[in-house]
């Protein structure tokens, strides 16, 4: 115990910066992810083909690829200049938000037709019929898949340690240096990490029971 | 073949002139005249496949047209777009599957156009739902979800969500094919009752009970044709073509 109260400091900033890491590019992963399904599922030719483009070449790259094209290319092409923080959110919000789209888009199928033809029968726009109408139950119908890929982009946070930002994945290597035993120090990582998946886990539980009994 | 109607000085409520519809090489709807004045009920008859529910659908886009025009209260049906939700904004529908919104509740269900097409307030959405849904018979309702009402209920409550736009027509999808049996019913008679207060309705139908009690006019569709365009009585008393007798000799001999 003594490892984790006498470097409290260590791991509370390196556990804050990894859930800031996790807000910032899981909203940004919903959004761009929601964006490309929308794309993906739209009457235009031309969007479609941009969505399904963006998702052959980004899905499943590894993760550090990603990572060393922010932080080493993207530098040389001379555009908005980002500081570490925001390049490890950019990698991580592009290479999540594949995964997201294509979660999004399988909700979009499981909801019949007829609901959109309603929507439309009444009116609504395009926007309208997606928004009010199909996404909102294709979240409900692809919650647990869902919150599979934000606990993965949780652990992925982790990458960003190598690429100078100090998150929870680098905490072993601050307090290698104080002489601590390794061991331990992961051991507490590790718990930390659980215990921010047991909030998503019961996040996705809670929404569960909500949206079951709406229907 | 509505020479009568077409003379009035207000243009028809649906008018389909030279309608041609294919899917892929089937051809669905073949040369299909038709007009609905104002506060007309017409019913729509024919044997499976005989394009009725293709015709039924024409009529607000959701099924485009190969060729041929379709006017609804005297304006073209407009491309997709802006100007085809303004249109299907005026034209009720029901479906045969209700097709209620089912991650809302049924008053939310019937608010939800009001509010986002209509630009109504919250409040007034509300209190002209309540209104529709007691009309309807199913006011106790109004705060479950569709999964929680039978068949019949979750239908009058998908009129009563088509009729919160104040249509100028209403179009019925076969509404009552999916409803076990003791509760058509209850949905027919709300229709009646529509059919009363004077709404210009176009009632694809399997329930001959209604096209004899409610209907001006029945169309007998087969093969994507209209076969006869006649009155209930005319219709069902003497049949002027083979495919109508036969149809109907099916259908009332069970």
């Amino acid at each position: 115990m003594d490892v984790l109260f006498d470097n409290l400091d260590v791991f509370a900033n390196g556990f804050y910066t990894t859930i800031q890491l996790f807000v910032v590019s899981g909203i940004g992963s919903l959004i761009l992810g929601t964006a490309l399904a929308m794309l993906r599922v739209s009457p235009v030719p031309v969007f479609r083909s941009a969505g399904t483009l963006y998702v052959t070449i980004v899905r499943n790259t590894p993760l550090t690829l990603v990572f060393l094209f922010f932080a080493f290319a993207y530098p040389r092409l001379d555009m908005v200049d980002l500081s570490f923080f925001m390049t490890a959110c950019v990698a991580l919000t592009v290479y999540t938000s594949a995964f997201i789209c294509e979660v999004v888009r399988s909700g979009i199928n499981t909801v019949p037709v007829g609901q959109a033809e309603a929507a439309r029968a009444l009116g609504l726009g395009f926007g309208q019929v997606l928004g009010t109408i199909v996404l909102p139950q294709a979240f409900r119908s692809v919650l647990p898949p869902m919150m599979s890929m934000l606990i993965a982009l949780l652990k992925n946070t982790t990458i960003a340690a190598g690429f100078s930002v100090a998150e929870a994945g680098q905490i072993r290597s601050i307090l290698s240096e104080r002489g601590e035993n390794q061991l331990l120090t992961l051991i507490f990582v590790a718990v930390g990490f659980i215990l921010l998946v047991m909030i998503l886990t019961s996040v996705q539980r809670t929404l569960e029971k909500r949206w079951s009994v709406a229907r | 073949m509505t020479a009568a109607e077409g003379s009035l000085p207000t243009p028809p409520m649906i008018r389909m002139a030279g309608v041609d519809k294919y899917f892929g090489q089937l051809h669905v709807l073949r040369d299909i005249n038709i007009e609905v004045p104002s506060g007309q009920v017409v019913v729509v008859l024919g044997p499976s496949g005989s394009g009725k529910s293709t015709l039924c659908r024409a009529i607000n886009r959701l099924e485009p047209i190969n060729s041929g025009t379709i006017e609804v209260d005297g304006k073209p049906l407009p491309a997709e777009g802006k100007a085809l939700a303004g249109l299907r904004a005026d034209v009720g529908m029901v479906f045969q599957q209700f097709n209620l919104f089912s991650h809302k509740t049924i008053v939310d269900n019937v608010t939800l156009a009001p509010v986002k097409v209509r630009k109504q307030s919250a409040a007034e959405a509300k209190k002209a739902a309540m209104a529709l849904l007691d009309r309807v018979g199913i006011a106790n309702q109004a705060e479950k979800y569709p999964a929680q009402l039978s068949g019949g209920q979750q239908q009058r409550a998908a009129i009563a969500r088509a009729l919160a736009m104040q249509p100028k027509v209403m179009l019925f999808d076969e509404p009552t094919s999916a409803l076990d049996p003791e509760m058509v019913q209850e949905v027919l008679d709300t229709m009646a009752g529509l059919a009363k207060d004077g709404m210009t309705m176009l009632v694809v139908t399997h329930e001959m009970g209604f096209a004899r009690r409610a209907a001006h006019r029945v169309v007998f569709m087969a093969d994507g044709e209209i076969v006869e365009d006649s009155t209930p009585n005319e219709f069902f008393t003497a049949p002027k073509s083979d495919r109508a007798k036969d149809f109907l000799g099916k259908i009332l001999t069970h």
